[in-house]
């Protein structure tokens, strides 16, 4: 019995030996076999990236509910859960046609709206490629919270984040990134260097942050009535520091993650984006110890932030010694940019305009200084432009957007909801019931 | 019977403890408390702005003895509470009437 077992066995064996054998493999063969494993390293680490990315999220939950008070912790949650959920679907239905679709005029993309790009059976990298490009459009949205926190209407926080990833992300998206798919904008035609979004999606969404801010106006009693500034405490500086070491690792999908591909730039960006990182907390720590007195906690978690930010747009051009520098410039500007707005009365409670409008512009610009193959007049010209057309097209797009929901549906709760804080009016809840309420969330 | 109520920083809390264990002293009630006095409060630095802190932390000591105790457990508090500077806090004492046990339903001294 065994020996016929065995019998069978050989000539299995044999048998699959010869039909593997069959073809014996070729050059060509060869080429396109290494061809796949890199398509299937570029999906592997495109999506890798697209998770941290998305992980992004969750730093922005902590950081802004660090930072401002426990009777809106609820709110600031829910709103981040929503700018995410709702700008997913509103970037699958519009923002991402809008953005990537085939553009003639190289001003807005006009194909593959709720991507209809993809078919069965066909090409899967559009999915890979919209998977990247959705948590993109999700943070530049979910910036805006943070500066707008604590006074918001929840329902006029919906609308913005539907129309912020549906139409004012993609369209400037789409000058200056069309062309990574199907379009092709006239910013990226002239040149514009933005690797990983210091424009496209920070300014973006720190400038819809500065029109949120200035269209509320401060929140109650962050000024006395002779206008001196009274400092609202964040309830939880441990949780807003567990985000910001939660947007840094975010970041290593954020800017090595933009090359959408397996290969070995991703070393470089890394190391740059790590580097910017360390310098703009460190550089951020100093300057508020020499101006203030003590080595501020905020301002350091704000700088590692504004390092980061204004590394993502030359993170794959520039050496890491310009990212010491650039990182190093943003931790110093951060400071300086998040007592200039509150001495100007724009009252944005966890520094979002600073770090992501303010240092996206400072990278942005940074890029073309340090460009690693030299820089010109004209290199810096057209950074500049960019600069200018982001911030002119978004806050002036966010600012009549705000109006607009302000008249409408409104975009302020009413003074005794702000006291009694949006939890309880927005949400009808209390983030930590079993805590005993504190003088600081009763102010 | 007395009752002592001591406002005392909070760091003090665990010698104050040992103190008025050592000499006996059964039971203790701590609350943690906010208040100023004459050192109305300190400044402190939130992003770059000064702002006051008009409540200080501090922890709220309370126990109740036999009167033959109060003078000794009042020398400790102050001993061990005391750091030699403003905001050590205050001592304040009270005649108690009655004290009573749930479980037990005993009064007076026992019940202490």
């Amino acid at each position: 019995m065994k020996i016929i077992a065995l019998f069978f066995l050989m000539i299995m064996t044999t048998v699959s030996i010869a039909v593997a054998g069959d073809e014996p493999p070729t050059p060509l063969t060869n080429k396109e076999a290494i061809q796949l494993v890199q398509t299937n390293a570029d999906y592997i680490w495109t999506l890798i990236a697209a998770a941290l990315v998305f992980f992004m999220q969750a730093g922005f939950s902590l950081v802004e509910s660090g930072f401002t008070r426990a009777k809106n912790a609820i709110n600031i949650m829910m709103k981040n859960l929503m700018d995410f959920s709702m700008g997913s679907i509103a970037y699958w239905a519009l923002g991402f046609g809008l953005m990537f679709g085939v553009s003639k005029s190289g001003w807005i993309g006009t194909s593959g709206f709720f991507l209809s790009d993809f078919t069965v059976g066909g090409d899967p990298w559009v999915l890979a490629f919209w998977m990247f490009q959705v948590v993109f459009a999700a943070t530049a949205a979910t910036i805006v919270s943070g500066a707008m926190a604590e006074r918001t209407k929840f329902s006029g926080y919906l609308v913005y984040s539907v129309i912020v990833s549906a139409l004012i992300y993609p369209i400037f998206g789409s000058w200056a990134w069309g062309g990574l798919f199907h379009g092709g904008g006239w910013l990226e035609k002239l040149g514009f260097i933005d690797f990983a979004g210091s424009t496209v999606v920070h300014s973006v969404g720190g400038w819809a942050a500065l029109a949120g801010a200035i269209v509320l106006g401060p929140r109650l009693g962050k000024y006395t009535k002779d206008g001196k500034i009274k400092p609202i405490l964040g309830h939880n500086i441990p949780l807003a520091a567990l985000g910001v070491f939660i947007l840094w690792l975010g970041w290593f999908g954020f800017n090595p993650g933009s090359t959408t591909a397996a290969s070995k730039d991703i070393a470089m960006i890394f190391v740059n984006t790590n580097l910017a990182a360390a310098a703009g907390a460190v550089l951020a720590m100093f300057t508020s110890w020499i101006r203030f007195g003590k080595p501020d906690a905020g301002m350091s978690l704000n700088g590692a932030l504004a390092g980061l930010v204004a590394i993502t747009a030359g993170c794959a051009n520039v050496t890491p010694l310009s990212a010491v520098i650039i990182g190093a410039i943003a931790g110093i500007i951060v400071v300086f940019s998040v007592v200039f707005l509150d001495r100007i009365k724009i009252d944005d409670p966890v520094g979002a305009v600073s770090v992501h409008g303010v240092n996206g512009a400072w990278g942005t610009l940074a890029a073309g200084l340090f460009n690693i193959g030299g820089t010109s007049g004209k290199i810096i010209g057209i950074q500049v432009l960019g600069i200018v057309v982001c911030f002119v097209w978004t806050f002036v797009a966010a600012f009549i957007m705000f109006k607009v929901i302000d008249k409408t549906i409104g975009l302020r709760v009413t003074p005794q909801e702000e006291a009694e804080g949006l939890d309880l009016g927005e949400h009808g809840g209390n983030a930590y019931p079993d805590f005993e309420v504190s003088t600081y969330s009763q102010r | 019977m007395k009752k002592i109520e001591a406002i005392i920083k909070p760091f003090k809390l665990d010698e104050v403890k040992d103190g008025l264990t050592s000499i006996g002293i059964k039971g203790i009630t701590v609350s943690e408390v906010k208040g100023f006095g004459r050192q109305r409060g300190h400044k402190e630095i939130y992003r770059g702005a000064e702002y006051q802190v008009d409540f200080v932390p501090k922890v709220k000591i309370e126990v109740v003895i036999d009167a033959s105790m109060a003078g000794e457990a009042l020398a400790i508090i102050q001993d061990r509470a005391k750091t030699g500077a403003i905001g050590d806090g205050k001592i304040f004492i009270m005649p108690i009437e009655e004290v009573i046990r749930i479980r037990t339903g005993e009064t007076g001294k026992d019940a202490i």
